[in-house]
């Protein structure tokens, strides 16, 4: 394999890495601040147990979203050197301002949330985590609009051989970016509501610490609820943008062939992509491509086949996680619909107990398969429009890239393993008899 | 002066903080196994820099983050180049920031064993190797008009190489004991009291040989004597250095400890100004080198960047040293009772 692909492999490995911890982290950070604004509001001890617990599970997973974050930053660089020289002018502003104005604020204020139970009263210490989740969100924010403008760069033009900066302001509102912002962030909302509504409902079955864990599930489920619906809405936002904006993108998500008005959605279809046709298809909506991508039944939507060949994406992996991630995203507010309707005797409702603990992993595939699909989609751009991919990559050699490929799979591979388990492990045991959890707060 | 020139400057201050914030974390970090004889020995090093550590490291993501924003051809060129070099450090941190988290979790000797290694490994080889990268910067990497580089990691470790790695170690090793000495107690920190005792004559002769040798190897006195003013910065560390000796015979630690995060600042100020305007130069012909003008990025971005860095550093450094403050007297007991921390 080439210095390329082989690169793509380790960024791909190390950003789908990455963002196994990312969501959770933003979503959990805010509510764990909801839980201890609660406590010092009430003076309610559950409240400063669901405090320490959930934020002992945040604080696991939020190590490994730091320390797989580092080496992000830094492959833009060591793997895309061209990438760099050619969009640093406009790119990297974006990156230095989110570590300056956001990591800064949340590597800070962790340390001081950790160690400072005794140090702080009980109000600084909660304005505290709401500094910390505060600069989370506000991180992706940031990055998201790194992502917007590779997306759909805007605010800049070809001088010196490379991209330099025109309109600062147009980049930071781009509206691709923007969209990002609104669909991400709900969903890593989604993903963390699930997480809490998943280990509630095991201890739920095993009807322990009831009071704590009804308690838990219902944060989980109102969150779960607002955020599913604003994840499908601004979802389907994203779609027509990206209809206007990469035409090529959305061919491919739909595996859609043929330039044609009223164009059709296949609800499942296998791609067969060097004859440039569906082997299999089952299910045609007439027109619902064109109502979905333009708002209008009679809009027409470019099909693959007038878009030249180097300048598609690979269409099964964008056509599959397209398919997988709508058919979850329909599924989530169905199931905290139910969850509504069941809120006050979740104790007797064991299957959906059980359905929920198994959801656990859901959110999380969605959301991979959401980049997946903005990514790969992308190809074979890695700045959509001006620079190719295969033209990004750094002057090393492809054993230097496979000896750090290796050693990523490897230390991710264990990192991994060891950090769910303790998530996994410290999830079970549950939180701590009251008493325990009363005595280390005070003070 | 001109935006580049200021940007050079900012550029060379986000290392200074670096290694001046996490050296001292990296120092621990490396005496871990060395000074951490008891459960409680080594519960009390993690406690000393747990609360700051992750505060400490952004230094390195913003000195890396503004390279890339303020010249970006650097980033693409000194990050490719030194390719092997900076994967090891990142994978090095990685294990050295999981285990702060996981040590302590599982109550098994196997399991704080491996986390135990980690935490030296991931410690020691930055240390080392950043102090490897820089003197190769100062002596001049070998690329070419492409900025594509003509050696490998083995290239880097040469004699200067290393010997800047050393100084780095040395360096970040008395700034670490010193810290301790602030941070534990009992027979802890007067072990760490007596090591920093110890360390600091080695300290203070590679700091020599170091200096003469980039007389040899490198092109860094050329600023200093066509501007001999400039000689008050190494004349600085000379008194940094001092400082921390005088410091350590009184007692007063905490002083100590700023002073040798003063020697840090000024010993990479003194590499700072002698590359000046060069951040990346090259050892084939100085005519690929790259400096701060023709790197760069456009005068807009420069703008924008320096009222984000004006409006925020000040915050940053104002909310950190009150952490600092929070975080700079005696781990007590109490402290280490509370295991759900790290
Ligand atoms: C939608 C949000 C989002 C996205 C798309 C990314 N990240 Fe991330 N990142 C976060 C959201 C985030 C976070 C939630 O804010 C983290 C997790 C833990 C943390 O400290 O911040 C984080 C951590 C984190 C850190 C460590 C910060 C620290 O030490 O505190 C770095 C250097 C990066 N990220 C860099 C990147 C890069 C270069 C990305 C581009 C591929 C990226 N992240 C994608
Ligand atoms: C963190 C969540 C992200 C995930 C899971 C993700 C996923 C992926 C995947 C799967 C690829 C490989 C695509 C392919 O080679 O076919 C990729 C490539 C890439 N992505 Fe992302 N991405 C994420 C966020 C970002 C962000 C926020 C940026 C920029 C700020 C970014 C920049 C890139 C770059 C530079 C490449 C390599 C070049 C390429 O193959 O296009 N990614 N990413
Ligand atoms: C309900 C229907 C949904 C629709 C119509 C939808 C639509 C889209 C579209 C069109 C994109 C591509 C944007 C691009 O090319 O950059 C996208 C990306 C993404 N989706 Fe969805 N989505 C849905 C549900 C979900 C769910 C449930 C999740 C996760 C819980 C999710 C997570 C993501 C993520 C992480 C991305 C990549 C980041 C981004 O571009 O915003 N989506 N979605």
């Amino acid at each position: 394999m080439d210095v390329v692909m082989l690169s793509r492999l380790q960024f791909a490995a190390a950003t789908m890495f990455h963002f196994l911890f990312v969501p959770l982290t933003l979503g959990l950070s805010v509510l764990v601040a909801y839980m201890e604004t609660r406590y010092v509001r009430t003076g309610d001890e559950t409240y400063l147990r669901m405090t320490k617990f959930w934020g002992k599970l945040f604080l696991i997973n939020f190590a490994l979203g730091v320390v797989t974050g580092i080496t992000l930053e830094f492959q833009f660089g060591t793997n895309w050197s061209r990438y760099s020289a050619y969009v640093g002018d406009v790119f990297g502003s974006l990156l230095a301002i989110e570590a300056s104005v956001a990591f800064f604020l949340e590597s800070t204020f962790i340390g001081i949330w950790i160690f400072g139970w005794k140090k702080l009263s009980k109000k600084a210490h909660a304005t505290v985590m709401w500094l910390v989740a505060g600069a989370g969100n506000i991180s992706a924010i940031w990055i998201l609009l790194a992502n917007g403008w590779m997306q759909h760069p805007v605010g800049f033009t070809i001088r010196n051989g490379r991209a330099e900066l025109t309109d600062f302001l147009a980049v930071i509102t781009n509206k691709f970016g923007i969209l990002e912002i609104l669909h991400m962030i709900p969903s890593a909302f989604l993903l963390a509501a699930f997480f809490m509504m998943g280990i509630s409902a095991w201890h739920l079955l095993k009807k322990q610490h009831i009071e704590f864990f009804t308690r838990s599930f219902n944060i989980g489920l109102v969150v779960g609820l607002v955020a599913s619906i604003v994840v499908a809405i601004t979802g389907d936002m994203h779609a027509v943008h990206v209809t206007q904006t990469q035409p090529a993108k959305l061919a491919a998500m739909e595996s859609h062939w043929e330039t044609q008005t009223q164009a059709p959605i296949v609800m499942f279809a296998i791609p067969d992509e060097k004859n440039e046709r569906n082997a299999i298809e089952i299910g045609r909506l007439p027109g619902a491509l064109s109502l979905l991508g333009h708002h209008d039944i009679n809009a027409a939507v470019i099909g693959l086949k007038d878009i030249p060949k180097d300048e598609r994406p690979p269409v099964l992996p964008t056509f599959i996680s397209f398919r997988t991630m709508v058919a979850l995203g329909t599924l989530f507010p169905l199931l905290t619909i139910v969850g509504l309707f069941l809120k006050n005797r979740l104790l007797e409702s064991r299957w959906y107990l059980w359905i929920m603990l198994f959801a656990i992993p859901l959110p999380y595939l969605a959301i991979e398969m959401g980049w997946v699909l903005a990514e790969v989609g992308r190809q074979p751009w890695i700045v959509y429009g001006p620079l190719k991919t295969a033209n990004a990559a750094s002057p090393v050699t492809a054993s230097q890239v496979m000896t750090s490929l290796v050693g990523f799979i490897l230390v991710y591979g264990l990192l991994g393993i060891a950090g769910f388990y303790l998530i996994a492990d410290f999830a079970r045991k549950g939180p701590k008899p009251a008493a325990a959890d009363a005595n280390s707060a005070n003070g | 002066m001109e935006l580049q020139t200021v940007w050079f400057f900012i550029w060379g201050l986000l290392w200074a903080v670096f290694f001046m914030t996490d050296g001292f974390d990296l120092g621990i970090g490396t005496l871990y196994p060395f000074l951490g004889k008891s459960e409680r020995d080594k519960h009390m090093m993690i406690h000393a820099m747990g609360p700051l550590w992750d505060g400490n490291e952004v230094w390195l993501l913003t000195a890396g983050g503004v390279t890339f924003a303020a010249f970006p051809l650097v980033y693409a060129v000194m990050f490719s180049s030194l390719y092997s070099a900076l994967m090891l450090i990142l994978f090095a941190l990685i294990l050295r920031g999981v285990s702060f988290e996981f040590r302590n979790k599982v109550d098994n000797p196997a399991w704080k064993k491996v986390w135990d290694t980690c935490i030296f490994v991931g410690s020691f080889l930055p240390a080392l190797l950043f102090g490897v990268a820089f003197a190769n910067i100062f002596k001049g990497i070998p690329i070419d008009q492409d900025g594509i580089y003509l050696g490998n990691l083995f290239t880097l470790l040469n004699p200067y190489g290393l010997l800047g790695g050393v100084l780095f170690l040395c360096l970040f090793l008395v700034h670490g004991a010193l810290w301790l000495t602030v941070r534990a107690d009992g027979h802890l920190a007067q072990r760490a009291e007596y090591l920093a005792g110890k360390l600091w004559p080695v300290l203070t002769g590679v700091a020599v040989v170091f200096l003469v040798a980039s007389y040899i190897f490198t092109p860094l006195y050329n600023n200093y004597l066509a501007n001999p003013v400039l000689f008050l910065v190494p004349a600085i560390s000379v008194a940094a250095i001092v400082g921390i000796k005088y410091f350590l015979m009184q007692k007063a630690f905490f002083k100590a400890w700023l002073s040798s995060a003063a020697t840090i600042v000024s010993c990479t100020f003194f590499g700072v100004i002698g590359l000046f305007p060069n951040l990346f130069p090259s050892s084939i012909d100085t005519a690929y080198s790259l400096s701060a003008f023709n790197a760069s990025s456009s005068p807009l971005t420069l703008k924008i960047m320096l009222i984000v860095v004006l409006l925020f550093v000040p915050v940053v450094l104002a909310y950190q040293i009150w952490a600092y403050q929070l975080f700079s007297v005696k781990v007590t007991d109490d402290d280490l009772a509370h295991e759900e921390m790290y």
